[in-house]
C-alpha cells in the first residue's frame, strides 16, 4: 500500500467504539462490500479496511478498529486500537478522523470514551449509533445540545437501515477535513513520514500527544466518569428501562439450571443442522469436484500434468471446499447468537465449569467452532483477551472431534461395528458418540493439566459485558459469513493445496519399476515413508496399508481414506469408495487394529492446516511444535492401550 | 408457579445462597460485592486494588478497567444473577450496562447495601 499517493487524495477515517456499539455494522453501512481483511503486520489482530467515496467524489479509507472500553488496553486487540489512533503502529499511518460510534442506548461509557479518545487532539466525530432504538424506548436525546457539551460534531446514525450513515458522510464532507499542505502542522514520524494535516483540528501536534501519552490514572479515570455523567444530566439523559422480556429472557437464560438446559438444547439443534443441512451440499459438491475430475481425465492426455491436476490439486482443493457448507452452517448460527446478545451470556453460564480447568467461559465459541473445523475455532480465540486463556484454548481445540475424522470414523465404524440396538441406542451411534466425548474429555484433562502446571498460580478476569438482546441483522450476518468464507478459503486453501500437491509427489515418484504388481503407491517415496514407520506403528497393531495411508493423511484427516483406496488398489476417484473399502478393511483387517485406528484418530494431529493456522495465531513455531508433540504422544499411548486391551478381550 | 422456582433459584432455599449473610446485616453495611445475593442493590464505594484479591500483577489494570466499566463511587449497581455453584461468576447491571465478573473481581469491590436516594443518572434501574 502507498500511503504517499492516497494521501494526496483520500482521508484515513478510523472507527472507534465500545464492543456491541454496532460499529462493524456501520462500517458495513459505509463501505458496503470493499472491504479487505488482513492482519497488522507483525501481530495476530484483524484489521478491517474499507472504503467508500463521499459525495465530493474524495475516497474515504475506513479502518474498523476493535472495540474497546478505554484507550488503556487490557487486551491486543485494545492495545492495537490505542497504537493506530497514537500512529504509533509501525506500517500503520495515523488516522486523520477519528468516528467514535457511540451506543445510544449506553451513553454513559460511550461518552467517557469520547472524553478519552478527545484527548488524542484528532478531529474527532461522535456517531450516534442505534438512535432509533434509543428513540423507540422513550427517550429522545438532544443531539445539538450534547454537541455543545462535548465540542465536537454529534450525528446520528442507524447502522441497520439503508441510508442510516448519511448524516455521518455529510457530517465527513461538511466539516471540511481536508489533507492541507501546511508545514506547521507536518505530522511527523512515527510510521506517517508525511506532512498532510487537517484544518480545523484542535492547534495540538497529534505527534506530541502521542509521544507524551500516558494511561489514565484512577482518579483521571473517575473524573471522566463524572465528567459524563455531568453532561448526561446537562442533556437530561436517563438510563434507559430495560424492557420487561429482557428482564425476563435474563431470569430465564441465565438460570444456572434452566438456563443450562436451554443451552445444552440449544447446542444440541446446532450440531444436528451443521451435520444434517450440510450433507446435501456437501455431496453436491463432492459430485461436483469429481465431474470435473472425470472431464479432466477424458480431455488431458496420459502424464505428469494429468496426475498433478486430477490428484493433486482437484482433489486438494476439493477436500477443503467440501467442509464449507458446515463452516457457513456453523458460523450462521455463531453470528446470529451473538449478534442477538446470547453468546456472552453462554460464556457467563460455563465460566465457572471452564474455569475449572483454567479456561475462560470466553472458550467456549472456538471450542465449539473446532467441533466444524478446528481452523475458524483457532481464529475465534482472538476474542480471549488473557494471551495465556487464548493459547490453552488453542492447544486443545484440535481435540474437538472436527468434521474431517468423521469420514474416517464413518468407515472404521461401518466396517467393524455392528448395527444393533443396545438398549434404545444404536451400537455405531454409541461408538460415534463415545469418540466425540473422548475428545472433550481429553481436552478438559490437557486443560487442567496446563492449569497445573505451565499457567500455575495466574488469574484471569472475566469482566465481561452482557449486552441487550437484539434482533440479529441478516446484513450483518451475510457480511461476517462472507467474511469467514474469504479466511477460511485462502489462508486453509493456498496451505492445503500446497501440501496436496506436496504429498501428490511423495506418492506419485519414483514411479513403480516395469512389471511391477503392487499399486503404484507402494514404490513411491509415501509408500518407502510408510514401510519405515511399519515399525514405530506395528506395536499399536496397524498393518503397512494403514501405515502408508497415515503418511497423505497427515496434510488432512479424511484423506487417509482416500489413500487406502488408492493402497487396496482402488480408484481413488470414485464416490462410493468408502462402501468398496468397507468390505475389504473389514476382512483384512482385526477389530483390535480398526479400534486402535479409531482412538488414534481422536487425538493424532493429522491436519497441517491446523498446524499452520496455529504458527500464524502464536507467530511462531513453538505452540504448533508443542501441540503436534503432545497428540502425537496422547494418540500414540491411546492407540497402544486401546490394542492391547483389544486383544486381551480377544479381539486380535 | 414458574416465577417462584425463576426466583429461588436453589428450588425452594430461597434467596440466601452459600456466602450470602441477607439475614444477618444491618441493611447499609458495607461490603463487598461478591457478597450480595441475587436481585440486590448496593452503591459502589471504592475498588480496591492492593493486590489482595486480585494479585499483584495485574491489580492495577484490573482496578482500572473496572473503574472503566462504571464501577465507580457512587455508581448503584444491582445483582441480576448469580451463577450455581459457587456463586461464580455473577451478573452486575451498573450504569446501565450489564457485566460478568468471576467472584475474585467481585471481591475487589466495596459496596454500601442498598441505594443512595440523591443519585439521578447512575444506573437507575
Amino acid at each position: 500500500m502507498d500511503a504517499t499517493v492516497i494521501a494526496a487524495r483520500d482521508l484515513r477515517v478510523a472507527l472507534v467504539g465500545l464492543p456491541n456499539c454496532g460499529k462493524t455494522a456501520l462500517f458495513n453501512r459505509l463501505t458496503g462490500s470493499r472491504q479487505k481483511v488482513a492482519n497488522y503486520p507483525g501481530v495476530t489482530v484483524e484489521r478491517k479496511e474499507g472504503s467508500f467515496v463521499g459525495p465530493s467524489r474524495r475516497r474515504y479509507l475506513v479502518l474498523d478498529l476493535p472495540g474497546t472500553y478505554s484507550l488503556s488496553p487490557t487486551t491486543l486487540d485494545e492495545a492495537i486500537t490505542r497504537d493506530v489512533a497514537l500512529g504509533r503502529l509501525s506500517g500503520e499511518p495515523q488516522p486523520e478522523v477519528i468516528v467514535l460510534v457511540a451506543d445510544a442506548t449506553h451513553l454513559a461509557l460511550s461518552l467517557r470514551l469520547v472524553l478519552d479518545v478527545k484527548r488524542l487532539g484528532l478531529p474527532l466525530v461522535v456517531a450516534l449509533n442505534m438512535s432509533d432504538l434509543a428513540q423507540r424506548r422513550g427517550f429522545a436525546l438532544d443531539r445539538e445540545k450534547l454537541e455543545r457539551e462535548i465540542g465536537v460534531p454529534v450525528v446520528e446514525t442507524v447502522a441497520v437501515a439503508s441510508h442510516g450513515a448519511d448524516a455521518l458522510i455529510r457530517e465527513l464532507e461538511r466539516s471540511g477535513v481536508m489533507p492541507a499542505d501546511d508545514p506547521e502542522r507536518a505530522r511527523p514520524p512515527a510510521g506517517t513520514p508525511r506532512a498532510a494535516t487537517v484544518t480545523g483540528s484542535p492547534a495540538a501536534s497529534t505527534a506530541q500527544i502521542g509521544a507524551a501519552w500516558r494511561d489514565p490514572d484512577p482518579d483521571e479515570v473517575r473524573a471522566s466518569h463524572a465528567e459524563a455523567a455531568r453532561i448526561l444530566r446537562t442533556i437530561g439523559y436517563r438510563v434507559p428501562l430495560r424492557s420487561r422480556a429482557a428482564v425476563l429472557f435474563d431470569q430465564v437464560l441465565m438460570h444456572p439450571i434452566g438456563g443450562m438446559l436451554i443451552l445444552a438444547t440449544l447446542l444440541f439443534f446446532i450440531f444436528q443442522a451443521v451435520f444434517a443441512w450440510a450433507a446435501a451440499p456437501m455431496e453436491w459438491i463432492d459430485a461436483g469436484v469429481g465431474a470435473l475430475a472425470n472431464l479432466l481425465n477424458s480431455v488431458l492426455p496420459d502424464g505428469v500434468l494429468k496426475s498433478l491436476l486430477v490428484d493433486g490439486i482437484v482433489a486438494g482443493v476439493g477436500s477443503v471446499v467440501v467442509f464449507l457448507p458446515q463452516i457457513l452452517i456453523l458460523f450462521f448460527f455463531i453470528l446470529a447468537l451473538e449478534d442477538s446478545g446470547y453468546l456472552p451470556r453462554a460464556a457467563y453460564l460455563l465460566d465457572r465449569v471452564m474455569g475449572s480447568v483454567g479456561l475462560s467461559g470466553r472458550a467456549f465459541i472456538p471450542l465449539l467452532s473446532s467441533f466444524a473445523c478446528a481452523i475458524p475455532g483457532i481464529m475465534a480465540t482472538r476474542t480471549i483477551p488473557n494471551l495465556r486463556d487464548r493459547i490453552a484454548t488453542i492447544m486443545i481445540a484440535p481435540l474437538m472431534t472436527c468434521s474431517a475424522r468423521l469420514p474416517v470414523y464413518a468407515l472404521l465404524i461401518a466396517a467393524f461395528i455392528p448395527d444393533r440396538q443396545v438398549g434404545w441406542m444404536n451400537l455405531q451411534g454409541l461408538v460415534m458418540f463415545a469418540l466425540y466425548f473422548a475428545g472433550i474429555v481429553s481436552a478438559l484433562g490437557v486443560a487442567y493439566a496446563m492449569k497445573r502446571t505451565v499457567a500455575r498460580g495466574q488469574y484471569h478476569p472475566l469482566m465481561l459485558e452482557l449486552p441487550d438482546y437484539q434482533w440479529p441483522n441478516l446484513r450483518n450476518l451475510v457480511f461476517g459469513l462472507w467474511e469467514r468464507v474469504q479466511i477460511f478459503m485462502t489462508r486453509v486453501g493456498g496451505i492445503i493445496l500446497a501440501m496436496m500437491v506436496l504429498l501428490w509427489f511423495l506418492s506419485s515418484y519414483p514411479a513403480p519399476p516395469a512389471g511391477a504388481t503392487g499399486p503404484p503407491i507402494e514404490y513411491s517415496f509415501a509408500g518407502m515413508l510408510g514401510r519405515g514407520l511399519q515399525v514405530l506403528f506395528a506395536p499399536i497393531g496397524f498393518n503397512w496399508q494403514i501405515s502408508i495411508a497415515l503418511v497423505p493423511g497427515l496434510a488432512a484427516r479424511e484423506v487417509a481414506v482416500g489413500a487406502l483406496g488408492t493402497v487396496y488398489a482402488m480408484s481413488g476417484n470414485d464416490p462410493d469408495l468408502a462402501t468398496t473399502l468397507t468390505p475389504v478393511i473389514a476382512h483384512s483387517w482385526s477389530l483390535a487394529t480398526a479400534l486402535s485406528l479409531l482412538a488414534w484418530y481422536v487425538f493424532a494431529p493429522q491436519c497441517l492446516s491446523t498446524l499452520a493456522i496455529v504458527k500464524r495465531e502464536t507467530g511462531g513455531w513453538r505452540y504448533p511444535l508443542l501441540m503436534a508433540g503432545y497428540l502425537f504422544a496422547m494418540a500414540y499411548v491411546a492407540a497402544f492401550i486401546t490394542y492391547r486391551v483389544a486383544l486381551a478381550f480377544g479381539a486380535g | 408457579m414458574a416465577a417462584w422456582i425463576w426466583r429461588y433459584r436453589y428450588f425452594g432455599m430461597g434467596p440466601a445462597g452459600p456466602g450470602s449473610q441477607v439475614n444477618a446485616v444491618a441493611n447499609n453495611e458495607v461490603v463487598c460485592l461478591s457478597s450480595l445475593s441475587q436481585g440486590e442493590h448496593a452503591t459502589v464505594l471504592a475498588v480496591i486494588d492492593d493486590g489482595q484479591s486480585l494479585g499483584d500483577e495485574q491489580a492495577s489494570t484490573i482496578a482500572r478497567r473496572l473503574l472503566e466499566l462504571g464501577f465507580v463511587p457512587g455508581a448503584e449497581l444491582e445483582v441480576v444473577a448469580r451463577m450455581w455453584p459457587g456463586d461464580d461468576p455473577l451478573a452486575v447491571r451498573v450504569g446501565g450496562s450489564m457485566f460478568a465478573l468471576r467472584r475474585r473481581e467481585a471481591q475487589a469491590i466495596r459496596v454500601r447495601r442498598g441505594i443512595v436516594a440523591a443519585n439521578p443518572g447512575a444506573g437507575a434501574h
